[in-house]
């Protein structure tokens, strides 16, 4: 074979790279070159620049170093017993891209994420010098390293100091899943090296008797990323890792990314379509979880199976199981049971506190507030509004699950 | 009847000014306009302008309202300004119909700004100087360029740019910012790396996944013929569907993965020759169901001839991170008393009865819960190799779970707390209280004397050794 051109690793190495469903450039520390010195900025909450026919964002430049890969891991096209076509980037080409895509607007920055090669350490530290060449030259767009969990602390904390955010995938959601896939992962190690980096993190954040900092080690956190649906795993031991993740770690995300079909695929998979749906409704119990005071056990409840509901979303599997919590008296009702109010977000919550204070609140208000009153409406109690005994019908649900499409001939 | 006309540019200075002489005059007095609308029936002067203050919130709403294209915006913000004279806390009532078309306004245009600092593409234009120069044209809904400039004066501060619109013409040179309102067309030039963009875009699309309503709703199609990426969309959709029909047919290979397994086998004894070979077994302890939550197994650590060995109860939230043991607050304290008691924390195996954290998860705080007896157990198949292996002259029993490990019966510790007992293996233990004990003590008084009692039980370690 001839010798690859950048076109062809780009390819090969940005196709390798998708499955990584992150493609966050949000929450880092402010930085900006109006002085002339430097390429790039960070915003509050990131931009995608553009939406590949996926729905998904790009917002970063998501690459593989390289497509070369010691391990066996069978949900990965890059696995060592795959044929996939290899191809490794230069140092100099990654910070290459990086910046003439940057220059041009296409990107918020770089997501590098690697195959092993050689060792871990190796492997990290080549990742580490193209952050770091970067940074060394003026860049001061977004970074993301993928960081190998065996790679020594020195190398963490290099790799900390360069990039914005850090993430090891925990790839399966349990223990014997790692094991039975992954046979070279280990999820201790992966959970020290997330406890290692949250230590990290907290020994930078402090400041020294004069109020300095030594430096800020990955502003943007740390996140990990769960696959779903390769294993047998149900959503109740997948959002019960996630919160254990979040709460050990401190995560700033736990990202569920549908297992889909890879080319050259190993035959213990399902090459069935991803279960987007499902991968849809873990995010929603996420949300439910992190920022609306729900627990576990009032999302996944054990009649179900340890699974979510795919025709609602959880917020409304949950209000149509605890019916006599309702009606919620909108013009009155406290914070915390607002929050569960099937259509009310946490936006919308706050407008209605400060609204009300001006006088009673009808469905129409709501509506302008932005809130979905049409999921409220049987929920609540508004200005000339009664549910009456539509909460109470039993065919309620169902005017709320849209009805299969038929196939078309 | 006023008809304050504003410019093209400079035009949320013009309507602050104008707002200032007007702010008390009813809003159906006034007939705001843009100055490229055309001239207004009406012409009477403006009266003075008055101070006032306004809240804060009101500034970045009527800062994003006077962009709008048609002219509405500087009426509604003028609106909003002459009842907030009277109800100051107006903004926060979104239920107000007036309210809740600004902030809808205002929405739009922080969506047309988003999506201009998103969707603007520069080439490349040929240059002496040292600084590189791009150019970019784009299409905006509304009046936006100057509300905009300032994020790419930021972003781009080491090369020359311009961004132009059909209505006006920004240019950065040199590290100043211009802006002229001036027509301009759409043009033609394309840049060599718009291929390369547009392979990393059909790349890192996953054709498994085809969500075309999706991409649309944020990247509408009135976009597209500014982005260079976006003249691949129609193959890539039209060839989604096969592309994973021929994954899903490629024969897979055969299994390599393993069969699942609840458990690693575990072979407890078969290498007990050395601490670190009974550290690296523990690690993939399952013993007890508490390996499955905690972070990592956290061993014992310490010379292996140590004459003292320490036992607390398990390690805590730091530790658990950490993967060492007595590094968290109950550590560090122990750290500070053993010194005074003339202990060398360094010349001591420290370690605990029970090797994995338990604790109960509360929102993102996990809290720290007392191991139970099974779980006790379970963990002296380690602690049993850690005292073999170390074999210390005296052991240090510190809380009532370490001292049930050693002694079998944890009970009246505070009866029993700076006596001497034997171990099952008839080593001597110094009995004392777990340093966490003091820090949950409120009252600082009896904390102070708690601790100086903890120092006192602690002291009698080095006169055990020479006994």
């Amino acid at each position: 074979m001839g010798k690859m051109t950048i076109q062809d690793k780009l390819a090969l190495l940005s196709d390798a790279a998708k499955y990584d469903a992150s493609c966050a450039s949000s929450g880092t520390a402010k930085r900006g070159s109006r002085d002339g010195k430097g390429l790039g900025s960070t915003t509050g909450s990131g931009i995608c620049h553009a939406y590949a026919p996926d729905g998904r964002c790009i917002s970063l430049l998501k690459i593989l170093m390289t497509n070369y890969c010691v391990y066996d891991c069978a949900y990965c096209v890059n696995r060592v017993s795959s044929d996939v076509p290899r191809a490794r980037f230069t140092v100099d080409e990654v910070v290459w891209l990086t910046t003439e895509f940057y220059r041009r607007n296409y990107i918020e920055g770089l997501f590098l994420s690697s195959g092993i090669i050689k060792s871990s350490d190796y492997t990290m530290e080549e990742m580490v010098r193209i952050a770091e060449k970067l940074r060394a030259g003026g860049f001061r767009g977004y970074i993301h390293l993928k960081t190998i969990p065996e790679a020594s602390p020195e190398l963490i904390e290099r790799a900390g100091l360069a990039a914005d955010r850090l993430s090891i995938n925990i790839e399966l959601p349990t223990d014997a899943s790692i094991r039975a896939f992954a046979p070279e992962k280990d999820p201790a190690g992966i959970r020290g090296a997330m406890g290692k980096m949250r230590l990290t993190g907290e020994d930078y954040s402090e400041r020294s008797y004069k109020g300095r900092r030594r430096g800020r080690f990955a502003p943007a956190g740390q996140s990990t990323q769960m696959i779903v649906g390769a294993d047998k795993a149900d959503d109740r031991d997948i959002l019960g890792n996630a919160s254990r993740l979040y709460g050990a770690y401190g995560l700033k995300r736990v990202y569920y990314s549908a297992f889909s079909p890879i080319p050259d695929a190993s035959a213990v998979l399902p090459l069935v379509d991803p279960p987007l749906m499902r991968e849809h409704r873990l995010y929603q119990a996420d949300w439910l979880l992190r920022f609306y005071d729900f627990t576990l056990d009032e999302i996944v409840t054990r009649d179900a199976d340890g699974m979510l509901d795919l025709d609602v979303d959880p917020k409304l599997a949950w209000a149509l199981q605890n019916r006599d919590r309702f009606p919620v008296d909108v013009n009155r009702a406290e914070k915390a049971m607002l929050l569960r109010v099937p259509g009310f977000g946490t936006k919308v919550v706050d407008r209605i506190l400060k609204a009300r204070r001006a006088g009673a609140l009808s469905l129409e208000d709501i509506r302008r507030m932005g809130g979905r009153t049409r999921a409220a409406k049987p929920f609540v109690l508004a200005k000339g509004h009664h549910p009456s005994a539509v909460l109470d019908s039993a065919d309620l649900r169902s005017r709320f699950v849209k009805p299969k499409q038929l196939e078309l001939f | 009847m006023f008809a304050p006309r504003l410019p093209r540019l400079g035009t949320g200075t013009a309507w602050r000014d104008a707002a200032r002489r007007l702010a008390h005059v009813p809003p159906s007095e006034v007939d705001w306009g843009w100055e490229d609308a055309g001239p207004s029936m009406f012409d009477a002067p403006l009266p003075e302008p008055r101070d006032f203050s306004v809240p804060k919130p009101f500034v970045s709403l009527a800062k994003l309202l006077v962009s709008e294209r048609s002219g509405r915006g500087f009426t509604l913000a003028h609106t909003l300004l002459h009842r907030l004279a009277r109800e100051r806390a107006l903004l926060s009532n979104r239920a107000d119909p007036q309210v809740a078309e600004a902030e809808r306004i205002a929405k739009e245009i922080r969506r047309d700004l988003h999506k201009m600092h998103a969707f603007v593409r520069f080439r490349e234009m040929p240059g002496q100087g040292a600084r590189r120069r791009f150019a970019a044209w784009f299409e905006p809904d509304h009046r936006i360029e100057e509300a905009v400039a300032d994020f790419f004066v930021n972003r781009f501060g080491d090369m020359d740019w311009a961004i132009v619109t059909p209505e006006v013409t920004t240019t950065f040179e040199d590290g100043t910012l211009s802006q002229r309102a001036v027509p301009a067309t759409r043009p033609d030039d394309g840049d060599p790396l718009e291929e390369l963009w547009t392979t990393y875009y059909s790349n890192i699309f996953n054709p498994a996944r085809l969500k075309v309503d999706a991409m649309r709703a944020e990247m509408p199609r009135k976009y597209w013929r500014n982005l260079p990426e976006a003249r691949a969309i129609p193959s890539l959709i039209a060839g989604a569907r096969g592309r994973v029909a021929s994954m899903q047919a490629a024969a897979p290979r055969p299994a390599r993965a393993r069969p699942e397994e609840d458990a690693m086998p575990m072979d407890l004894f078969a290498n007990a020759g050395s601490l670190d070979e009974v550290r690296s077994a523990a690690r993939g302890c399952t013993l007890c169901p508490l390996y499955a939550d905690a972070t990592q197994t956290v061993f014992g650590e310490g010379p292996q001839d140590a004459p003292v060995m320490i036992v607390g109860e398990q390690p805590g939230d730091r530790e658990d991170l950490a993967g060492r043991p007595f590094v968290g607050p109950a550590g560090q304290l122990f750290d500070e008393v053993a010194v005074k008691a003339g202990l060398d924390r360094g010349k001591c195996y420290v370690t605990n009865s029970v090797k994995h954290f338990k604790f109960v998860q509360k929102g993102k705080r996990r809290i720290h819960q007392k191991p139970n007896a099974g779980e006790v157990r379970a963990c002296t198949t380690w602690l049993e190799q850690e005292l073999t292996l170390v074999d210390p002259k005296v052991v240090v029993a510190m809380g009532a779970t370490a001292l049930h490990a050693l002694t079998g019966a944890g009970q009246g510790i505070l009866k029993r707390r700076g006596t001497v007992e034997r171990t099952h293996d008839g080593r001597p233990v110094l009995i004392t209280v777990h340093p966490s004990y003091l820090l949950r003590l409120p009252d600082p008084e009896l904390r102070a004397a708690e601790t100086e009692r903890f120092r006192a039980d602690l002291a009698r370690v080095p006169e055990l050794l020479d006994s």
